[in-house]
């Protein structure tokens, strides 16, 4: 048999490290959050694309509130954690403070969708030189999974048991969308991390947002949908095919503004 | 340098400017407006930025945002605005984010707002309270060196009268003293090196440097509170020493209150004024010594009772305590009814006084 490899004696050479169990900047082990979240795994790539573009010694993030806060906790870099909703308009007063620093606000679509729509529209408007990331799971997941300004049509959650139903509950915001529309943006991409194509994909625009904001390009944004076990009435294993068969029906994937100079791909 | 004649709102942004303000931002209503265009003409001729904020709320918040980089910023509003913000100035108490809030107020209905806040959290707000423009110019100074000194947000509670008046005032640079400095502002250079940044309200920490966490970081915050209110209470006493009545004001309405205790003094009654120059923290002591054997303490202000409380917590009862001020509105939406005026003072206080008169053959 070809490629057989003895096992009754040890290797001749140790096999090659594929990957690091933990990312850059990560300082422990414990993410404090629900197995099965996505949200570990969008920090992650976060984390490998600040490391990667060497910003880690010019990066200030602003953090919203929701399960994603602990990554204030875990990564080695300046964090200032703000109000709820209250990002965008945070990170402006640091990014005119310190116009070299890479300043990216990290959110829910709790946060950003239903509590600070204002401040996030408002920022991309003014063409803010910053990187506004929303993490959409669809629910107050650190609540325990009540209905957000973004949970989609007929999904359940504790506010909205038989689904969320228009009649009663109206229609979700798709930020990326209306932000995308705005003049002041440079680059807005809508991501997921429910398999190894999307992860990469999404680390790939998160990269792409951040490098363009160094180039002092204007508003980028990158929203990325994750699940939420806790928070969504599906099994956790379950939940990585229930984002691609509901949320990117109503949020499809890909990136939606690409005008500045050198962006997409 | 010598005075010039300029509006209180163009001396108190020049005055911002002279204190290290290089960060404003606002949205403008009435009678604050003025000092947000001042701003916006000022801070770019000296490098700095005014954002015309979209809401209020954004308004502090980035404000809080430019301060928690390290930057002496401000941002302000009146009565109504400062209310959309109390949110964020409860935050910036509890996560210690120095910024000062101008707060030129639509009258003296904004004293509980100023001095008790509408935020959440064990928290207090230094207030100053000019009673005119050149005094308003000394304590936006020393507002952003408090705001410093002690890593929290400090208001200024102006009016109309402030924002308004034209006077002749010199903006002279003021030094109080040496600060600490900001080694605790984020400027994004430390990440992967172990000694990385944070402001959180919660100073949780990271996992491989905790934090003291909520309950040691805020009862630390409020022994900070108890030794600023210790350290940094302020007022102003006139013709005191052996006053049979005194009449207690702040702010704008000071001024009245003294011209009318001049004229009571001249027609030979014995009163005295008294001004909290620090609304919080309040001039107990000083206010219960300088009533000290008084048979009353009127209280002036254009409301319907605020600052009275902390009057009668100053005297816990030691002399009878009096309002004779009261809501008082005028048309043009700015307060300044006809309560307040010398006549007006003078007629309420002359017929309180009369309630309590001297014992028969004695004074004090």
């Amino acid at each position: 048999m070809t490629g057989f490899v003895p096992t009754d004696a040890p290797p001749e050479r140790p096999s090659l490290q594929v990957a690091s169990t933990s990312a850059p900047l990560q300082v422990s082990e414990d993410h404090h959050l629900c197995p099965g979240c996505g949200h570990p795994v969008a920090w992650r790539i976060l984390l490998e694309a600040i490391d990667e573009l060497a910003m880690a010694q010019r990066a200030i993030g602003v953090v919203g509130h929701g399960c994603y806060t602990n990554i204030v906790r875990l990564a080695d870099i300046d964090w200032l954690q703000c109000l709820h909703g209250r990002a965008p308009a945070v990170a402006t007063g640091v990014k005119r403070v310190h116009p070299d620093v890479g300043v990216f606000t990290l959110q829910g679509d709790g946060d950003m969708a239903s509590e600070g729509l204002a401040e996030v529209l408002h920022a991309a408007a003014r063409g803010e030189r910053i990187t506004a990331i929303m993490l959409n799971n669809g629910v107050f997941g650190d609540t325990g999974g009540q209905m957000t300004a973004a949970s989609v049509v007929g999904q359940r959650t504790k506010t909205s048991l038989e689904g969320r139903d228009p009649a009663a509950h109206g229609y979700p915001v798709p930020v990326a969308d209306l932000v995308a529309r705005l003049p002041g943006t440079a680059y807005v991409a809508r991501g997921a991390v429910n398999n190894a194509g999307s992860v990469a994909k999404t680390k790939r625009y998160l990269k792409r947002a951040l490098e363009l904001q160094l180039e002092g390009a204007g508003f980028t944004f990158v929203e990325v949908l994750t699940m939420c076990p806790t928070g969504w009435f599906v099994p956790t294993a379950a939940g990585p095919d229930y984002l691609s068969e509901t949320f990117e029906r109503t949020f499809p994937v890909g990136e939606l503004h690409t005008d500045a100079p050198g962006a997409g791909g | 340098m010598t005075a010039t004649l300029q509006q209180g709102s163009a001396a108190v942004a020049e005055a911002a400017v002279v204190a290290g303000c290089r960060f404003f931002a606002g949205y403008p209503m009435l009678p604050f407006t003025d000092l947000l265009e001042h701003m916006a003409r000022r801070l770019p001729q000296v490098g700095g930025t005014c954002m015309n904020a979209e809401t209020e709320i954004e308004g502090v918040n980035m404000v809080l945002g430019a301060a928690a980089a390290g930057a002496r910023a401000a941002t302000g509003s009146c009565g109504q605005g400062i209310a959309l913000m109390q949110e964020t100035i409860a935050e910036a108490a509890l996560n210690e984010v120095p910024f000062v809030v101008f707060n030129m107020a639509r009258g003296q209905q904004d004293y509980f707002q100023c001095t008790r806040g509408g935020g959440w959290g064990d928290y207090r707000t230094i207030t100053l309270a000019p009673k005119d423009v050149t005094e308003a110019v000394e304590h936006t100074q020393l507002l952003f060196h408090l705001a410093d000194l002690y890593r929290a947000p400090t208001v200024l509670y102006g009016d109309y009268l402030v924002a308004h008046t034209w006077m002749g005032v010199e903006v002279a640079q003021r030094d109080f003293g040496p600060l600490p400095p900001k080694d605790w502002a984020l400027d994004g250079s430390r990440g992967g090196t172990g000694r990385s940044r944070q402001v959180w309200t919660w100073a949780m920490g990271r996992d491989d440097a905790p934090g003291p966490g909520p309950d040691a970081h805020w009862r630390a915050v409020a022994e900070k509170f108890d030794a600023i209110a210790a350290a940094e209470a302020r007022h102003e006493a006139h013709l005191t020493e052996d006053a049979e009545h005194l009449i207690v004001s702040f702010g704008s309405s000071a001024p009245f209150v003294e011209h009318v205790v001049d004229e009571l003094r001249e027609e030979g009654h014995r009163v005295g004024a008294f001004r909290p120059v620090t609304l919080w923290p309040f001039p107990e002591a000083a206010l219960a010594e300088a009533a000290e054997g008084c048979r009353s303490v009127l209280v002036f202000e254009v409301n319907a009772g605020q600052m009275i409380d902390d009057v009668r917590l100053a005297l816990a009862g030691r002399c009878p305590v009096v309002p004779i001020g009261g809501v008082s509105i005028d048309d043009s939406g700015m307060r300044q009814g006809s309560v307040l005026g010398a006549a007006s003072i003078r007629e309420r206080a002359l017929a309180a006084m009369a309630r309590h008169p001297a014992p028969a053959g004695g004074t004090r």
